[in-house]
């Protein structure tokens, strides 16, 4: 365990494999992509009650299910950091924070533009949404307080004290359907009742998930492959890279 | 379709101008999936970018002899 | 795991706890106000002064939406399968208003005990499924209801 965990903790061993897997990532990424888009635009039927415009589901619910996958990440790697102060775990959080941020805004955006049709209202302060929005400010912390402390040393932990603290967020969304009165339904697919979605919706649902889930790793690769450039500018190993192959 | 397009299968048109209508859910569902593109794409594309002059930087000055950096 | 990583551990799994004990807290105590509305049984027990405004969340009862000819204006029953209270409306509903459906209500109770609503929003359940498949569990009486919804989670009087 700890052999797997000083390898990932070597700068250009991280470096490499995020290169050698980002080509792949985003190739399953696009093709997933391709066939979950056709497969829930054109092929599954309508809904019995809300019609097509059910069909935002396909990128809301994907949307939302990885804005909290990516926190949980940044949360996970931030502890790491905290209690190791193991470098490349603060690379891959403060990599994840801008993907996040972006997912948790789609998440909103294309809930709003489903919920004016369907319920009548663009936005409502009932406990699922406002609890979403926390998520999309916490993301949004975080990255502002990795540019306001004066020492990059600091600034790093601080943001990492903030993203730890605020996982507690992620239950409360996860669970706030369940625990209060809100205006929006529960989940539809749980790990463990039976899916209540036909299986003709359902299959481009999780191929959607599968693309989103890709685009976030996709993404955190050549993130973190800037962000370690930027930190090992300097470094033996990098020199060596530059003087041989570009890549 | 008189004079049209031969080659389309009949109904097809139609059946695409459906497809675009979304039930009469058009604004909402397009307007979704264009800002989720505008957003996705956008990071995706930046980020490429920002890998691509952070490498150029880094490495034409890890070239350079050390000492004259 | 050397002596200083365990004390680091150790603070960081006291701050997430001291959060979580925190943030659990507080939301116990503001439990009512994240509540976003009252059901039916609610406002029959008393929750609410009239004229006060609140939400209420319920079905709109089947048969009972009555529209006027000339206006907007619109009738209708809500229930929590436990309780009924009547509701008016003048003003447009949303698309997935119908009877038989969740729907959640801004508004104020009257002197008359009738439940004056100024906004009603359309609350969905968490089924998908195409017409054909809908009418089939229709007929064989299989249809999942969105009674669940209501009926599980009516507020608690405070």
């Amino acid at each position: 365990m700890f052999q797997w965990f000083h390898r990932f903790g070597s700068a250009p061993y991280l470096y490499r494999l995020a290169g050698r897997l980002a080509p792949w990532l985003g190739g399953l990424c696009l093709l997933s992509l391709v066939a979950g888009l056709y497969l829930g635009l054109v092929v599954a039927p309508a809904d019995y009650e809300q019609g097509d415009s059910y069909r935002i589901i396909y990128i809301h619910v994907p949307a939302a299910w990885m804005s909290m996958f990516v926190y949980v990440v940044m949360a996970t790697s931030s502890a790491v950091f905290l209690i190791w102060r193991l470098k490349m775990a603060d690379v891959v959080a403060l990599a994840s924070a801008p993907i996040g941020a972006a997912f948790t805004a789609v998440a909103l955006i294309t809930g709003s533009f489903w919920g004016k049709p369907m319920w009548g209202t663009w936005w409502i302060w009932d406990a699922r949404l406002t609890s979403e929005l926390l998520l999309l400010f916490l993301y949004l912390g975080y990255l502002a307080l990795r540019g306001a402390l004066e020492t990059p040393q600091s600034a790093a932990r601080a943001a990492a004290i903030l993203a730890v603290v605020g996982v507690v967020n992620i239950p409360i969304i996860h669970y706030s359907v369940e625990w209060w009165n809100t205006l929006h339904q529960p989940a539809t697919i749980t790990k463990l009742d039976k899916p209540s979605m036909h299986i003709s919706m359902l299959r481009p649902l999780l191929l959607m998930v599968l693309a989103f889930q890709l685009l976030y790793f996709y993404n955190l690769m050549i993130r973190t492959r800037t962000l370690i450039l930027e930190k090992e500018g300097r470094a033996r190993w990098v020199a060596e890279l530059a003087g041989g192959e570009r890549d | 379709m008189p004079g049209g397009w031969p080659n389309l299968p009949e109904g097809s048109v139609t059946s695409l101008l459906e497809f675009f209508a979304m039930g009469g859910y058009a604004f909402y569902v397009w307007t979704s999936y264009a800002l989720t593109a505008v957003l996705l794409v956008g990071i995706v594309g930046w980020s490429a970018r920002q890998l691509k002059s952070t490498q150029q930087r880094t490495f034409r000055r890890a070239r350079q002899p050390r000492g004259k950096s | 795991m050397t002596p200083k990583r365990r004390q680091r551990l150790l603070l960081v799994g006291l701050m997430l706890g001291g959060v979580s004990v925190a943030v659990a807290l507080g939301v116990n105590a503001f439990r009512q106000n994240i509540m976003l509305f009252h059901s039916p049984t609610d406002v029959v027990a008393g929750a609410v002064q009239p004229g006060q405004p609140f939400r209420v969340g319920g079905m709109v009862v089947e048969g009972s939406v009555s529209r006027s000819n000339e206006d907007l204006a619109v009738k209708f029953e809500l229930t929590d399968h436990g309780e009924t209270i009547p509701v008016s409306f003048v003003g447009i509903l949303p698309d997935l208003f119908r009877e038989g459906q969740g729907i959640v209500a801004m508004g104020a109770l009257n002197d008359s005990g009738t439940f004056s609503a100024t906004e009603v929003l359309a609350k969905h359940d968490e089924n998908y499924m195409p017409p054909e498949v809908a009418e089939a569990l229709e007929k064989a009486g299989k249809m999942p209801g969105t009674a669940a919804t209501f009926g599980s989670k009516t507020v608690m009087q405070p």
